[in-house]
C-alpha cells in the first residue's frame, strides 16, 4: 500500500521569545486506508502533530506530504482546497454550525467547494445522516441534538465530499463510554467499507488497541510503533 | 459568493436582537439625515420663495436717458422663445406720482403692466383682497397700506400727479395685499396702456421682468441675455441684489451638510465596533469553515454581505422613520393659523442619496471585521476549544 502521508524530519518550535521545541525530527509514514491511533500523555505533542498533518499548521522545518503533494510550500487558498477535498476533520469538539441543521452542516463541506447542492449529493448527505442513526434529527438545529448525536452530525460532515484521510483529535473526549462505542464502531465500519484512511487521537488505550497501528507519542518523539 | 451570502444572512437571523439594534442605529442615522435635510431644503425653498418668489427674477431696464425700451414685442417673444429655463416675461412702464387724498400728499410708484402676463410673477389674482383687477384706461388698484393710511375706497376717484407736472384721474377697482408694507403703500398697479399715456411713453416701456424655473440659475440665464443685448439696455438678477440672503443660505446648507456628515460617521463606527464583536462572536464558526476549506475571500465576504443586509435594512426603515418623523413635525409643528412651522421639501432624489449613502457606508464598515474574519486563524480556535 501506497503512503498517503509522509513527514519528514518535523520540528515545531513555539514561541519566538520563549521557544518551546514540541516535536523533535519527527518522521512518520501512514498508510492509504490504514486505521491509526495515536496515544501519549497530555502535552506530548500529539494535537500539534495533527494539526500539522492537516495543515491547520505549519511545522517549523520538515517536509509534510498528503497524497504524495507537499503541503508546507503550498499557500493559504491551495491548502483550503486541499483541505476540503482530501482531509475530514473530526475533533474533540463538535464545532457545527450552530444556525445551520444538521443535514445543512454535514451539506457544508460541499457547498464551500462547489456551491450549489445537485440532488445526488443531497441523497449522500441523507445517507451518511443514515449512516451515524440521525435520520430522524437531521433537520434539527445543531443545537436541538445531544453531545453525541452532535458528535455523529461531526463525523457525517467529515465524510461529506469523500476525503482520503479523516483526523480525529479524541473525537470521543467528551461522550460518554456507551456512545464512545458506537462511535469508534462507526469509524471502524467506515474504514472497512470506504477505505478512508483514520488516524485517531485518543487516550483510552483500551479503544488504541482495536487500531491496525498505535503511535505513541513522548516528549514530541516517537516512543512506540506497533 | 452565495454560500457567504447565505452565511451572512443565517448569521444575522440567529441574532434577531442584535441584527434589529444595528439596523435601527442605522436607520436612526438615516432619517436623521432625511429630516433634517428635508428641514434645511424646505426652509430655504420657503425663504427663497417669500423673498423673491413674487418678485421679477430677472429685470431688463436701459440705461440710455430716457430710460425706455422701445420695440418691446419682438424682445419679450425672442426671451420667452430663446433662454431656457425662462418662466414667464412681463413687461412693465413704471413711474413716480403723488396721490392727493384729503388734503394730503402721498408718493406713489404707478405700475403698469400687462396683467395677463404679469400674473405668474405677482399673482395678482392670490393678492387681491377686495374688488377686481383693471379693465378699462384709467382704472387702477392700490395696496393695503395706502387705502387705510389715505381712506381711498373701492370705486373712488383719485387725482394723480406725474413728475412732469400732468395730472390725471384714476379710478380704483381693487385692493392688493402683497405682504409687504412698502409695496402695499407706495405701488399703484395699473394698465400698460395707462401707464404708457399718463408717462407719455408713447409705445415704449421701462423694464421686462421675468422669472425662470431655477433661482440658483438667475445668474447664468441672466449673463446669457445680457450677452445678445444691445449696449444701453442691461439685465440684473436678484443674486445681485441679495448677496446677504445668499450666504445665509450657503452656510444653512453647509452645516447642514456638517451635520449629516457627522451622523453618518457616528453610524459607521457604530457598525464597525458592532461587527467586530460579531467576528469575536462567531470564531468557532469561521475557524471550522476554514478547517473545511472555505476561502479567506469568502469568510471577508460574509461580513461584506452582513453589513451590505444591514445597510439596506436601516436605509428602508431609516426612511420610513424619517418621513414618519417628517409627517409628525408637520402635523403637529404649526402656526396659529394651522399652517406648518417649516414646510418640509421631501426630496426623492435627496432620500434615495441619503439611502444609498447609508448602504455603501455599512458595506464600507463591514470592511474592518471583514479583514479581521480574513486573517482569522482557525488553529487558534481549535486549539482554544
Ligand atoms: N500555541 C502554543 N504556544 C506555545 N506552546 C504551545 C502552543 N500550543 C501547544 N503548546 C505546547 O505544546 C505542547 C504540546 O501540546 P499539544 O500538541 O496540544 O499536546 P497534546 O495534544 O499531546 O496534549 C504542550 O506543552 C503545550 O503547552
Ligand atoms: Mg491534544
Amino acid at each position: 500500500m501506497r503512503n498517503v502521508i509522509e513527514l519528514k524530519k518535523i520540528n515545531k518550535i513555539y514561541g519566538s521569545q520563549v521557544k518551546t521545541q514540541v516535536l523533535f525530527d519527527l518522521d512518520l509514514a501512514i498508510e492509504e486506508g490504514s486505521f491509526n491511533s495515536i496515544i501519549g500523555q497530555s502535552g506530548s505533542g500529539k494535537s500539534t502533530l495533527l494539526n500539522i498533518i492537516g495543515t491547520l499548521d505549519q511545522p517549523t522545518d520538515g517536509e509534510v506530504y498528503i497524497n504524495g503533494k507537499r503541503t508546507d510550500q503550498m499557500n493559504k487558498n491551495e491548502l483550503a482546497t486541499l483541505r476540503n477535498e482530501t482531509i475530514g476533520f473530526i475533533f474533540q469538539f463538535h464545532y457545527l454550525l450552530p444556525e445551520f441543521t444538521a443535514l445543512e452542516n454535514v451539506l457544508m463541506p460541499y457547498r464551500i467547494q462547489y456551491g450549489k447542492v445537485p440532488a445526488d449529493k443531497l441523497k449522500r448527505a441523507n445517507e451518511l445522516m443514515a449512516l451515524v442513526g440521525l435520520e430522524k434529527v437531521k433537520n434539527n438545529k445543531a443545537t436541538n441534538m445531544s453531545g453525541g448525536q452532535q458528535q455523529r452530525t461531526a463525523i457525517a460532515r467529515a465524510l461529506m465530499n469523500s476525503p482520503k484521510i479523516i483526523l480525529a483529535d479524541e473525537p470521543t473526549g467528551n461522550l460518554d463510554s456507551e456512545t464512545t462505542e458506537t462511535v469508534y464502531n462507526l469509524l471502524r465500519d467506515i474504514n472497512k467499507e470506504m477505505g478512508t484512511t483514520f488516524i485517531i487521537i485518543t487516550h483510552d488505550r483500551r479503544i488504541a488497541e482495536t487500531a491496525d497501528r498505535i503511535i505513541e507519542i513522548k516528549d514530541g518523539r516517537i516512543a512506540l510503533d506497533i | 459568493m452565495k454560500l457567504s451570502f447565505n452565511i451572512a444572512l443565517r448569521f444575522l437571523n440567529s441574532s434577531k436582537g442584535q441584527t434589529f439594534l444595528i439596523a435601527l442605529g442605522i436607520a436612526i442615522g438615516v432619517s436623521v439625515q432625511i429630516f433634517i435635510g428635508s428641514l434645511i431644503q424646505g426652509l430655504q425653498i420657503d425663504l427663497v420663495d417669500t423673498t423673491i418668489g413674487s418678485q421679477p427674477q430677472i429685470t431688463i431696464t436701459s440705461t440710455s436717458d430716457d430710460k425706455l425700451i422701445g420695440d418691446y414685442e419682438s424682445r419679450l417673444s425672442d426671451i420667452s422663445s430663446d433662454y431656457e429655463g425662462v418662466k414667464h416675461v412681463s413687461p412693465s412702464a413704471d413711474g413716480p406720482a403723488l396721490v392727493t387724498s384729503d388734503e394730503e400728499n402721498y408718493s406713489i410708484l404707478v405700475r403698469g403692466l400687462s396683467f395677463e402676463a404679469a400674473e405668474g410673477i405677482y399673482k395678482t389674482k392670490e393678492r387681491l383682497v377686495e374688488g377686481s383687477l383693471p379693465e378699462n384706461k384709467n382704472e387702477v388698484l392700490i395696496g393695503t397700506t395706502l387705502k387705510d393710511e389715505s381712506g381711498i375706497q373701492i370705486g373712488d376717484e383719485v387725482d394723480v400727479l406725474t413728475s412732469s407736472g400732468e395730472n390725471q384721474a384714476l379710478t380704483v377697482t381693487g385692493i392688493f395685499d402683497f405682504q409687504v408694507a412698502n409695496l402695499n403703500s407706495s405701488w399703484v398697479l395699473t394698465t400698460l396702456e395707462t401707464a404708457q399715456s399718463m408717462f407719455s411713453y408713447d409705445d415704449r416701456i421701462t423694464g421686462i421682468e421675468m422669472q425662470v424655473e431655477d433661482v440658483f440659475l438667475a445668474d447664468t440665464i441672466s449673463s446669457d441675455i445680457q450677452a445678445d443685448l444691445p449696449e444701453d439696455l442691461l439685465a440684473e438678477n436678484w443674486k445681485d441684489q441679495n448677496a446677504s440672503l445668499l450666504s445665509g443660505l450657503n452656510g444653512q446648507s453647509v452645516s447642514s451638510y456638517m451635520i449629516q456628515v457627522f451622523v453618518m460617521i457616528s453610524v459607521l463606527l457604530g457598525i464597525a465596533s458592532v461587527l467586530a464583536i460579531t467576528v469575536v462572536q462567531k470564531s468557532r464558526q469561521i475557524g471550522i469553515l476554514k478547517a473545511m476549506g472555505i476561502r479567506d475571500s469568502a469568510a471577508s465576504l460574509i461580513f461584506v454581505f452582513q453589513g451590505l443586509m444591514l445597510g439596506i435594512a436601516g436605509a428602508i426603515l431609516g426612511i420610513l422613520l424619517g418621513l414618519g418623523l417628517a409627517y409628525v413635525f408637520t402635523r403637529f409643528a404649526l402656526n396659529p393659523d394651522g399652517t406648518p412651522v417649516v414646510p418640509l421639501y421631501i426630496n426623492p432624489g435627496f432620500i434615495a442619496l441619503s439611502a444609498g449613502f447609508a448602504i455603501v457606508v455599512s458595506t464600507l464598515a463591514a470592511l474592518i471585521p471583514a479583514r479581521k474574519s480574513s486573517k482569522l486563524n482557525p488553529i487558534e480556535v481549535i486549539r482554544n476549544a
